[in-house]
């Protein structure tokens, strides 16, 4: 062991130089980039944001864009928290080896005292700049997702990505409890779609992406129930989003704008769906495509969503 | 024998560049620092701003 003598001649021990410091110097900014996954945040701001356009009242746009920027620095912190507790699976899966904390670049512990200074930050800053409710709401989206979501559901339940979707369907609420200073029925039917989209989208990706959660054993619903059922859980799940995204023209909350973009891009969510569920398969389910019907699924359910918001927003601002 | 004494030993080379890799991302690291802390610094004097407008 390497040392230094103190003042009395004595050998004290040097600590050796930790990981942790070790791994500091070592990631890149674009590692704790990474860290906050930036491809979700895109569409968790986007929603927020149209939370806020949508919302009846008028919020400063310094405001405004404080309520969004805190939404989007704790949809990160909740991506770094994740991935400290993830580790050790995401380690084990082709999709996710890569990531700083599995590849080396960041010590876990930073990963998580990264994540958990920025959820607080965000809270905070959302509660004295913006008001409480929305920051009441935001901190219930962290913790959902943190403690409900990915240290309890995700490794325990087939269902997990059901009620966990939850967590990504807050932003919308948050951004209008952002202006009005309450919660009503609209945000709610807002939390209600993104809550339903949930499963058809993440079980497309799911179906392809199955052997890695089987290996990092993810009880994800093709591990546990195989892909014959899950193309049978997407049809449904996707049947009960159509009639609710159409909930806000039903109200009288938008026009007929809203109501025809939404019935065409509903129509394209079923064709791609009812594609999934007709996959030329084996015996097992297993796709003979390479499951080339739920990669295109996946990637409308992003379009949907995007557009469907879009669609809100115009018909407000222009209605 | 003098060719080697000449040329840099390739451990020192190695280390070399690695400083100057460490040196840029303490650098780019710090630089990030300073956008954040002045971005922070710009929007809480808005948000100042906005409060005493609006509450005063």
């Amino acid at each position: 062991m390497s040392g230094v003598t103190n003042g009395d001649g004595a050998l004290e021990p040097v600590q050796p130089r930790i990981a942790s410091e070790t791994l500091f110097e070592t990631a890149e900014l674009r590692d704790w980039f990474a860290l906050l996954k930036p491809r979700v945040m895109t569409l968790v701001v986007f929603t927020g944001l149209i939370g806020l356009v949508v919302a009846p009242g008028r919020l400063n746009p310094v405001l405004g864009f404080t309520a969004v920027l805190c939404i989007a620095v704790a949809a990160g912190a909740c991506g770094a928290i994740n991935m400290w507790y993830d580790r050790d699976i995401d380690a084990l899966m082709h999709r996710t080896r890569n990531r700083p904390i599995p590849a080396g670049r960041i010590a876990p512990g930073e990963a998580l005292g990264f994540g958990v200074t920025l959820a607080v930050a965000a809270i905070i800053i959302m509660g004295l700049a913006v008001n409480i409710a929305a920051a009441s709401v935001l901190a219930l989206s962290v913790a959902f997702y943190v403690f409900v979501y990915t240290m309890w559901l995700k490794r325990r339940t087939p269902q997990n990505i059901v009620i966990g979707g939850a967590a990504g369907a807050f932003p919308a609420v948050i951004g209008w409890a952002a202006v009005t200073g309450s919660v009503d029925v609209v945000p709610l039917i807002l939390f209600a779609i993104v809550f339903f989209w949930t499963p058809p989208h993440f079980w497309s990706l799911a179906l392809y992406a199955n052997d890695d959660y089987r290996r990092a054993n993810v009880p994800m619903l093709p591990v546990v129930a195989g892909a014959k059922e899950t193309r049978r859980q997407i049809l449904l799940y996707t049947l009960l989003l159509l009639p609710l995204s159409l909930a806000p023209w039903a109200i009288g909350f938008a026009g007929h704008v809203y109501a025809i973009i939404t019935v065409a891009l509903d129509v394209g969510f079923l064709v791609c769906v009812w594609r999934v569920v007709r996959d030329a398969q084996d015996a097992t389910g297993v796709s003979l495509t390479g499951d080339a019907p739920a990669r295109a699924a996946f990637r409308y359910s992003i379009l949907y969503l995007f557009v469907l918001f879009a669609a809100l927003a115009v018909d407000r601002l222009v209605g | 024998m003098d060719a080697e004494r000449r040329s840099p030993q390739p451990d020192a080379a190695a280390r070399h560049e690695a400083d100057k890799q460490l040196a840029r991302r303490r650098r780019a690291r710090n630089w990030a620092l300073l956008v954040v802390l002045v971005g922070l610094s710009v929007l809480f004097y808005a948000i100042t701003i906005v409060k005493l407008k609006t509450q005063g």
